[in-house]
């Protein structure tokens, strides 16, 4: 059934009605509405709800209930993410599965509580220690958040990683209308938790089950390390989400994900109405990046747009997918003042006459 | 055929430890497995093991066990409560990981009335890493980051944790022992049962500090050390119980 909801509360009931057992979290701008509503509605559907003593104690508290197999979550801004970037890296190394919710903000530092993309970095490219990656989801609806928070658990379990959802500000705090999924069930394919967590005492067979991402040996580690390369190869083949939109003979791609994207679909119909064809590449995950796709989306383009509300984050990747074949112009506006669908017009005609 | 009246508890696997010679988190590991196996919850119980000397302790524990990062051991156990609330939840750590780095974390656990037992092995000085200068390190003691002893005036004084944990109205018993003789050892024993027995039952939170000995940072042989507990530390740190609500 539809519904007119605010974006961080329809993410918390979405992430309840994925099976999330257990939140824990601190308060910050602009997400407190998770916590919020986490606090009397998960209770009242029978899980666990924490308001932890700083973000650092929320991801380790993440860590012992998805120890334990349950389905535990936690959200902040980039802040507070910051803050838990050891907690993401031992999840990582330890293989316990959690979601994490960044709800972005202005930065560097302290910033604007406004909406921002300039944590594409810090999710994408992992502020934590070793070799480890996040696998990030970025909807640009609130109908799109719901569902990729949901599907985020199942991912998370699929592969027993940590997995993020990325919005900005916007997307928290406004209302639209959203058809949340209920009671969704586990993927089937999942490997049962009981194979790996944590419950207390011992298997019938004597056997033990410990949770830990210390290695005494370096030849452990090392292989360690290599299976969970071979993961995250994985994950990079089969969990690649992309939406494209009129690239076929496009004179300009714009690449855009998250409300970005929402005011590059006006963009669009700016060039329509002006006789300028622009198509969107929306990568709908930002790790892994749908390189490929992007590629081939683009082999029309005169040029590439490369919007975001962050100062060259998105364009590392998009120059990664292009590899020098076409030219790249970038737009951006910064810590809470909104792109213009205007502005990003001009710079898509400006590309395109360079380009010619 | 003799009778059996003692063997290794069936909570540590049958297997030799890395503690030095003299170092008390072995007994200490053994006290606790005693009890959880006397009171019956050997079954239920996890192990949930801080950065420390303690740290390999993964490899010892004969039930399920998560390791944790430094000082974050009672969110961890928060969590691990949450999903399992039924589960018997021991926590092992030392100064740096309970006093210095996880402060925020024990105090805010302790204050929330977690249904969680806390083992705090106070041996004032950092064993892992090698010596260095804890909370917990006594004035004038030597250490490697204040090799002239440890002088009030640059380093401050010693911090007591049953002494401030005692203050919250949540926490249920917190008790300060030592390990030095027989009757202080079976006191240790009693104390950790009641402990884990307040966990059984679900009354909250229960913090054990045990005075213990590091012969290899405090440069002093094993029986040494014991005096030392008995003669320098208990004068800074008392032993004693600081609450007990039953």
């Amino acid at each position: 059934m539809k519904k007119l909801m605010k974006g961080n509360e329809a993410i918390a009931e979405a992430a309840i009605q994925a099976g999330c057992k257990c939140y824990f979290g601190y308060p910050i701008t602009p997400q407190n509405e998770v916590p919020e509503y986490m606090s009397w509605r998960l209770r009242e559907m029978g899980g666990v709800f924490k308001q932890a003593e700083s973000e650092v104690a929320s991801v380790n508290m993440v860590y012992g209930a998805g120890a334990a197999g349950v389905r535990a979550m936690t959200s902040s801004s980039g802040l507070g993410i910051a803050l838990m970037q050891e907690g993401i890296t031992n999840l990582a190394s330890t293989q316990v599965p959690a979601v994490f919710l960044n709800v972005m903000r202005g930065g560097p530092g302290l910033g604007t509580i406004q909406a921002s993309q300039a944590d594409y970095n810090q999710m994408t490219r992992g502020g934590g220690n070793g070799d480890y990656y996040l696998p990030t989801y970025a909807p640009s609806t609130l109908q799109e958040a719901c569902d990729l928070i949901q599907k985020a658990f199942d991912t998370a379990f699929k592969y027993r990683t940590p997995v993020g959802v990325m919005v900005d500000a916007t997307i928290g705090n406004m209302m639209e209308s959203v058809d949340i999924k209920e009671n969704v069930q586990p993927d089937p394919s999942i490997p049962d938790v009981n194979e790996w967590c944590i419950r207390g005492g011992r298997r019938e067979d004597g056997s033990v089950h410990r949770i830990k991402g210390l290695f005494n040996v370096p030849e452990e580690c090392e292989a360690f390390n290599e299976e969970l390369a071979k993961k995250y190869d994985k994950i990079r083949e089969n969990e690649v989400m992309v939406d494209i939109k009129d690239c076929e003979g496009a004179d300009v791609v714009i690449v855009a994900y998250g409300t970005t994207a929402r005011i590059a679909k006006q963009t669009m119909k700016l060039g329509k109405e002006n006789g300028l064809k622009i198509g969107m590449v929306r990568p709908q995950t930002v790790w892994p990046f749908p390189y490929d796709e992007l590629r081939e989306a683009c082999r029309d383009a005169k040029g590439v747009l490369c919007a975001e509300m962050a100062i060259d984050q998105l364009l590392q990747d998009v120059k990664l997918a292009l590899e020098g074949t076409k030219p790249i112009a970038t737009y951006h506006r910064l810590s809470g003042v909104m792109p213009s669908a205007n502005d990003m017009y001009d710079a898509c005609v400006k590309l395109a006459k360079e380009a010619k | 055929m003799g009778e059996m009246i003692y063997k290794r508890t069936d909570f540590l696997k049958a297997r030799p430890t890395h503690y030095c010679p003299g170092c008390t988190h072995g007994l200490e590991h053994k006290l606790v497995g005693e009890v959880l196996e006397e009171l019956g919850v050997i079954d239920r119980s996890i192990m949930v093991i801080s950065v420390g000397c303690s740290a390999p302790a993964y490899d010892y524990a004969n039930v399920d066990n998560i390791a944790c990062l430094h000082g974050r051991a009672p969110a961890t156990a928060t969590g691990v409560k949450a999903a399992l609330p039924d589960s018997i939840v021991y926590l092992h750590q030392g100064d740096g990981d309970l006093l210095s780095i996880g402060l925020d974390e024990t105090i805010s656990a302790a204050g929330r009335g977690e249904n969680i037992t806390v083992v705090f092995a106070n041996n004032n000085i950092y064993g892992m890493t090698g010596g260095q200068m804890a909370a917990t390190t006594l004035i004038g003691q030597k250490a490697t980051t204040c090799p002239a002893g440890r002088d009030p005036h640059l380093d401050g004084y010693p911090m007591k944790a049953c002494e401030m944990i005692a203050t919250l109205t949540a926490p249920k018993l917190v008790a300060r022992t030592a390990l030095y003789d027989i009757p202080h050892i079976i006191q240790t024993k009693k104390i950790l049962k009641k402990a884990f027995q307040n966990q059984i039952d679900k009354k909250g939170y229960s913090f054990v500090e045990i005075l213990s000995t590091c012969p290899t940072n405090w440069h002093m042989s094993p029986q040494a050390s014991m005096e030392h507990v008995k003669n320098e530390m208990e004068e800074v740190y008392p032993l004693g119980i600081f609450k007990d609500e039953d």
